[in-house]
C-alpha cells in the first residue's frame, strides 16, 4: 500500500485548504492581534506586548487564578467522562444484538441523543433534574437523597457528568460497534478451536481490531469535553459559585461578558495550544502503537 | 461477533437510561403549565396540544426551524463536496506537506467555538454575510470539513487501488472516474460523513447564535425566549425541545440501514 508521490494532488486538496483557511486563519489572526493589545473602547487599541500572557500564566493574578482553576476543573471533567464513557461504550457495543430488526432499533435509539441540539440537551437535564418538576430530582428527593443541582456543588458535578455520559456514550458505542463488525467470523472460529477464553478473545481479537475506531472516539471525546460550553451553561450556568465553570464558559464570560478582548484572546490562544498539544500526543502515540502492531502482525 | 454474558440486560438498561429524559420531555410538552407545576404524573392527565399549536402558528417560532435546516443543509453539501477530492488525495498520494496539512485540518476540528465566536462576528459582518444562513454554514465548515475529510479518507482507503488503475486503463478521465466509479463505491461512506456533518451542524449553538440576529436566527436561539417576566413557560420549552429532536430522529430513521451498512464497510 505504498502511496505514489504526486504533487498535483495539491489541486484536489486546495478547495478544502482554502475554505478552512478562510474560516480558521483569518479569525485566528484577529485573535492574535487582540492578544497583544489593550483597548478602552471606541476602537482605540494600544500595544500591550506579552502583558496579557504574563498575567494569564501567573496564578497570583485574578485572570491567572481564574484560568488555572477552570483549566484543572476542565481536565478533571475530561478525565472522568473518558474513564466512564470509553469502557461503557465498549460494553454497549459488545452487547449489541447480532442481526434482525433489533439492530436497527438499537442503532436508532443510540444515535438519538447525538442529534439533539446541545442547548436542548441542557434543557432536558435541567428539567429532568429539578426537584419540583423533574422525574430524576423528584424520585431522588422522595427516596431521601437531598439532591439539588442548583445549590449543591457535588450534585451539580454529578448532573453535568451524567448528562455527558447520556449524551456521548453512544458515539463511542457506535464507533466500537463499527470496529467489531469489521472482524471476520474466521477469527472467532479460530479462537474457538484454540479454546480461547472470552477475555482472551476480547484482548487478542476485539480490542486490537477496535484500536482505530477507539483512537477516533478518544480524540473526539477529549476535544469535545475539553471545549464543552453549552450543556453545563444551560444546566448550571457555571455554578454553584464557579464550581462548574469550564474553560469555554470562563472564556465567553471574559470575551462577551466583560468585553476584555485582550485577556480573552490571550486565553483563547493558550487554550487552543493546550488542546492541539494534547491531541497531537494522543495521535502520535496511538498511531505509532498501531504501526508497531501491524508491523509485528506482518512479520508473523 | 461474539457477545458478552448478560448483554440483553446491560443493553436494555442503557437504552432505558437514554430514553427516560426524552420521555419526560415529551410528557411535559403535552401538559399545561399549571399541571406541570402542581402535579407529578407519569403521563399528562389533561393532554393538550396548545404548546405545539403556538409554535406552528407563530412565525417567529417556526421560522427558527426553517433557518436551522437551511444552514445545516448548505453546510452538509459544501462539506461533502469539498472533502471528497481531498479525501481521495490524502488516501492515494503523497505530496509536499501532506501529513502536516492533515493534522492542521484536524486541529481546526479541535478549536473551541468559544475562541472563534467574536472574530467570526467581525469577519462575517465585514463581508456582509452576518445574519444569513451562509455565515453559519461557512462557520460550521471550520469543524465539519476536517471531519468529513477524515471519515471519507478512511472509506476511500478501503477501495482497492487496482480499481482506479483499471478505470484509467479503460480510458476513464479523472472526473468521470470520480463520479461514475468512486462515488458509487463509497456511497455509504458519503452517507456516514453527511450524517456526521448534519449532526454537528444541527447541534451547534454558540456560533449559530453569535452569527445571526433576526433573519437567520436558529431555533435553538429562539428557545431562550420562553424565559419571561412571568417565569418559565415549561410546556412551550418542552414542546420546542421535542420538535428539535424530530429532524434528527428522521435523519437517523431514513439512514438507519445505510448507516449500519456504512459502519460495517470496513468488512472487506
Amino acid at each position: 500500500m505504498d502511496k505514489t508521490v504526486n504533487q498535483k494532488a495539491w489541486f484536489l486538496v486546495l478547495p478544502v485548504f482554502l475554505i478552512v483557511a478562510f474560516s480558521a486563519v483569518l479569525p485566528l489572526m484577529t485573535v492574535v492581534n487582540y492578544s497583544f493589545q489593550d483597548t478602552f473602547g471606541n476602537n482605540q487599541f494600544f500595544w500591550n506586548g506579552v502583558g496579557w500572557f504574563k498575567e494569564l500564566l501567573d496564578p497570583s493574578t485574578d485572570l491567572g487564578s481564574r484560568f488555572f482553576a477552570s483549566l484543572w476543573r476542565n481536565l478533571f471533567f475530561s478525565a472522568v467522562i473518558l474513564a466512564i464513557e470509553v469502557p461503557l461504550g465498549i460494553i454497549v457495543a459488545l452487547s449489541m444484538p447480532r442481526e434482525g430488526w433489533r439492530v436497527a432499533a438499537c442503532l436508532v435509539i443510540l444515535a438519538l441523543p447525538l442529534l439533539i441540539p446541545w442547548n436542548v440537551v441542557g434543557t432536558i437535564w435541567q428539567i429532568f433534574g429539578r426537584p419540583d418538576i423533574g422525574l430524576l430530582g423528584y424520585v431522588l428527593n422522595s427516596i431521601g437523597i437531598d439532591y439539588n443541582y442548583v445549590s449543591n456543588e457535588f450534585d451539580a458535578w454529578a448532573t453535568v457528568i451524567v448528562m455527558d455520559v447520556w449524551h456521548w456514550t453512544s458515539l463511542v458505542a457506535l464507533l466500537c460497534y463499527a470496529g467489531l463488525k469489521s472482524i471476520p467470523d474466521a477469527y472467532y472460529q479460530a479462537a474457538q478451536i484454540d479454546g480461547a477464553s472470552r477475555w482472551a478473545v476480547f484482548t487478542a481479537i476485539q480490542l486490537p481490531k477496535m484500536h482505530r475506531v477507539l483512537l477516533i472516539a478518544v480524540l473526539l471525546r477529549f476535544m469535545d469535553s475539553f471545549m464543552i460550553y453549552t450543556e453545563p451553561f444551560v444546566v448550571t450556568g457555571g455554578g454553584p459559585g464557579n464550581s462548574t465553570t469550564f474553560v469555554s464558559i470562563e472564556l465567553v464570560k471574559i470575551a462577551l461578558g466583560q468585553f476584555d478582548l485582550g485577556k480573552a484572546a490571550a486565553l483563547s490562544l493558550v487554550y487552543n495550544l493546550i488542546i492541539i498539544i494534547v491531541c497531537w500526543v494522543f495521535y502520535t502515540v496511538m498511531t505509532n502503537a498501531g504501526a508497531d502492531r501491524s508491523r509485528t502482525e506482518g512479520a508473523a | 461477533m461474539q457477545s458478552i454474558p448478560g448483554r440483553r440486560i446491560i443493553l436494555s438498561l442503557f437504552l432505558v437510561f437514554l430514553l427516560l429524559p426524552i420521555y419526560w420531555l415529551v410528557n411535559m410538552s403535552f401538559k399545561t403549565n399549571t399541571e406541570i407545576v402542581s402535579t407529578m404524573t407519569l403521563w399528562p392527565n389533561h393532554p393538550t396540544l396548545a404548546n405545539y399549536t403556538r409554535i406552528f402558528t407563530d412565525e417567529s417560532w417556526y421560522s427558527g426551524y426553517i433557518h436551522s435546516l437551511n444552514y445545516v443543509v448548505i453546510n452538509t453539501i459544501i462539506s461533502i463536496a469539498f472533502a471528497l477530492p481531498a479525501a481521495y488525495a490524502f488516501s492515494r498520494y503523497r505530496f509536499l506537506g501532506d501529513k502536516h496539512l492533515f493534522f492542521w485540518l484536524l486541529s481546526n476540528r479541535m478549536a473551541p467555538p468559544a475562541v472563534y465566536a467574536l472574530p467570526f462576528f467581525n469577519l462575517y459582518s465585514a463581508i456582509g454575510l452576518f445574519d444569513t444562513p451562509w455565515a453559519v454554514a461557512l462557520a460550521h465548515c471550520l469543524f465539519n470539513v476536517p471531519l468529513a475529510v477524515w471519515i471519507l479518507e478512511g472509506f476511500v482507503s478501503s477501495v482497492p487501488r487496482e480499481i482506479d488503475e483499471t478505470a484509467f486503463l479503460d480510458g476513464y478521465s479523472f472526473p468521470k472516474f470520480f463520479v461514475k466509479i468512486l462515488v458509487p463505491l463509497i456511497a455509504s461512506g458519503i452517507g456516514v460523513a453527511a450524517f456526521f456533518c448534519f449532526m454537528f451542524s444541527w447541534v451547534e449553538l454558540l456560533l449559530a447564535r453569535t452569527l445571526t440576529s433576526v433573519d437567520a436566527k436558529p431555533i435553538s436561539a429562539v428557545m431562550t425566549r420562553t424565559v419571561s417576566a412571568a417565569g418559565m413557560d415549561w410546556g412551550l420549552l418542552a414542546a420546542a425541545g421535542v420538535l428539535t429532536i424530530i429532524p434528527g430522529a428522521l435523519v437517523i430513521w431514513f439512514v438507519r440501514n445505510y448507516i449500519a451498512r456504512g459502519f460495517a464497510l470496513g468488512r472487506v
